[in-house]
């Protein structure tokens, strides 16, 4: 009997073999080459494009520990990875939960639509939008001074609220599509069930709905969390000076500098602290759920 | 406990009228079916009991008070959905317990009454289960402890045995029967299947097209139809159609048909009559006199069907095919195609009017 289960899966392995190929070897160019390629370099003391001589070296991991500047960098970016990501969950989910549960068919369709734009449009073209709402003089500011009858004046540009804002709206739609698969999953009957058994809506959603769509509020979180602590787009245009986060120096050791072997370490690093923290989170989290 | 009074309910969606002014009285303590083909508005009926939808107009009242500004949460009911609706998230004994910990009961009190719940329904060794890994039949219970344990006064069933196969629908049925009958509670329930209506309820009513048909004791409902729907509804029966002679009708070719049971119809109106299938005799007509005015039909058997304890006989007369059921006692059977004499009394003809 196992034996023979055994040689099904075998020869169930062998017949999905070409099928599965491709996407191996995509996997492989695409992901494991460049990697590799990267953990290379970041044990290199020079990058020999122009031919000077190179040796193997610790140095560029030792550099992230001799330079407190880098980890108080990186706890800046966790600290903006986290408060992204609760924003990202107390705007999303809502917007999640009033899809899946209160609208129905054609404004169902449109708010969707809305809440995935941000999606398809370019992520420069974002951020220089959102320049030019936030900066003095920009469009939040002359449309609250034409509305309020004092004279207030608004310049988020270059500050850490207008990163927030700027990360917050590039990652909403991640969340509101997680939490909207899980949540859409939830049968209404659930719903009904509770309040039938004396719940209010408030116990229904606490001890219900939230522990059900726990998954999607996890898939979300991962999600934006970790791109987030590496972005440095968003951080550079609307942060300016203020903007300075792990993921652009990163960033500047490539473009820059051109410390690619420097450059390839921080992200290293960046990398194994975000696994751990999310292997460290998800039992937690999965307990939770 | 508390009965439930529905009165003058209606509820539309769009155009479609779910509801059209439905009143009925669910006796305190009774066991009440709801039947009626898909669409009728059965599932629509409980919802406006339960809170879940509210009436466009009418009034429904619970223990005698108007519930009509009271939320789901607060009217004290049970339900029991269809899908069973088992939180799955949680243990079985977690579901169960579920109501009493959202009124904040003491955690001991609670354990006590979910165990007790638990062992009404049989399943008090499967508490620590998720709901994924139990069977429909254990489902379905764990739903009706669920119900029960918070000591809601109205209990509201929806179909709960429909996804189940027969023998564990007649387990369940007798289960829940005894469950209903041990804590004495008022029972609403929502069925497609006429023989569990009528097995189990003390009442039943009739609904077609969000009307109220006909309500009443299934012996009355069964024995006395006031419709041509609820006649062929609630079992089988042969219809006839023709003239009121007022005591019974003529047929188009002529023939009286006797009715003892049903309306009081003035002669000449358009008139039904209708007989159960069992309660018709049939012979080949030889060595029989017409004795005591009973109804009697010519006509051809033009099909049989054995069912074991009986057998239907299909008996072609003037255009029209009447069933005929009798029980198999050994008997000389009757073949297709042969002569027939069909007798019943009066007293099993019900008169109805024609809409
Ligand atoms: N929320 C709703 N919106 C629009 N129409 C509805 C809604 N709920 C019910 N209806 C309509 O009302 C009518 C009665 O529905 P209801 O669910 O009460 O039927 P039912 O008797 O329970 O049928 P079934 O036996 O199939 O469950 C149906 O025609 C249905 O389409
Ligand atoms: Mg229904």
């Amino acid at each position: 009997m196992a034996a023979q289960g055994a040689t099904a899966t075998r020869s169930g392995l062998r017949s999905a073999l070409p099928l599965l190929a491709p996407a191996y070897l995509w996997l492989t160019v695409a992901i494991f080459l460049p990697l590799s390629a990267m953990v290379f370099f970041s044990f290199m003391t020079e990058l020999s494009l122009s031919g000077k001589p190179w040796a193997f070296t610790l140095g560029n991991y030792a550099a992230f520990f001799s330079q407190s500047l880098y980890l108080t960098l990186l706890l800046a970016s966790l600290r903006l990875g986290l408060e992204v990501t609760l924003w990202c969950i107390v705007i999303g989910y809502p917007a999640a939960y009033v899809l899946a549960k209160v609208l129905k068919g054609r404004s169902r369709e449109a708010i969707f639509l809305l809440v995935i734009l941000p999606f398809w449009s370019n992520g420069l073209v974002r951020i220089f939008s959102w320049a030019m709402v936030l900066r003095e003089g920009g469009i939040l500011d002359t449309a609250l001074n034409a509305v309020l009858p004092f004279k207030i004046n608004i310049d988020l540009m270059y500050s850490y609220p207008a990163v927030i804002i700027g990360l917050v709206h590039s990652y909403v739609p991640y969340m509101v599509l997680t939490c909207y698969l899980t949540l859409q999953a939830i049968d209404d009957s659930l719903i009904e069930a509770g309040r039938s058994l004396g719940a209010t809506r408030l116990q229904v959603l606490k001890r219900i709905i939230i522990p059900l769509s726990m998954p999607g509020l996890v898939a979300g979180a991962a999600l934006i969390f970790v791109p987030v602590v590496g972005s440095f787009m968003e951080p550079r245009i609307l942060g300016g000076r203020t903007g300075t986060f792990y993921g652009t120096v990163i960033e500047d050791q490539f473009v820059a500098v051109f410390n690619w072997p420097l450059g390839a370490a921080l992200s290293f690093i960046l990398l194994a602290v975000v696994l751990v923290i999310l292997a460290v989170a998800s039992p937690v989290l999965r307990r939770a759920a | 406990m508390a009965g439930v009074q529905v009165s003058n309910v209606s509820r539309s969606f769009g155009a479609h009228k779910a509801l059209d002014d439905v009143s009925i009285d669910f006796a305190d303590g009774g066991f009440y079916a709801l039947l009626g083909p898909s669409g009728s508005g059965k599932t629509t009926l409980l919802r406006q009991i339960a809170g879940f939808d509210f009436p466009d107009s009418g009034r429904i009242a619970i223990g005698g008070e108007s519930v009509e500004r009271v939320p789901v949460e607060k009217r004290r009911i049970g339900m029991v959905f269809q899908n069973y609706a088992l939180f799955p998230n949680m243990s079985v004994a977690d579901n169960v317990a579920f109501g009493l910990s959202v009124r904040g009961e003491p955690k001991a009190t609670t354990a006590t009454e979910v165990q007790r719940a638990l062992d009404l329904v049989q399943l008090s060794k499967l508490g620590g289960r998720r709901p994924h890994q139990l069977s429909g039949g254990q489902r379905q219970r764990v739903a009706l402890a669920r119900a029960i344990v918070t000591k809601p006064r109205v209990l509201l069933l929806d179909e709960p045995l429909g996804a189940l196969d027969k023998a564990l629908r007649v387990d369940m049925q007798i289960e829940l029967k005894r469950i209903q009958r041990e804590i004495g509670i008022t029972t609403i329930f929502v069925t497609h299947d006429q023989e569990e209506a009528l097995t189990m309820s003390d009442r039943i009513g009739i609904l077609r097209d969000g009307r109220l048909v006909q309500e009443g004791p299934p012996e009355e409902i069964y024995d006395r139809p006031q419709s041509e729907f609820a006649a062929t509804f609630l079992g089988d029966a042969n219809i006839f159609r023709g003239d009121a002679t007022g005591d019974g009708i003529r047929l188009s070719d002529g023939t009286a048909i006797a009715a003892g049971a049903g309306a009081k119809l003035t002669a000449g109106a358009r008139a039904s009559c209708a007989v159960r299938p069992e309660r018709i005799q049939i012979s080949t007509g030889a060595g029989r006199s017409d004795a005591g005015g009973a109804n009697v039909l010519n006509g051809q058997v033009s099909k049989r069907i054995f069912a074991g304890s009986n057998s239907t006989y299909f008996v072609d007369r003037d255009g029209q095919t009447l069933k005929v059921i009798i029980q198999n006692t050994g008997a000389e059977r009757l073949a297709e195609g042969q002569d027939v004499v069909l007798r019943w009394s009066p007293e099993s003809t019900v008169l109805i009017a024609a809409v």
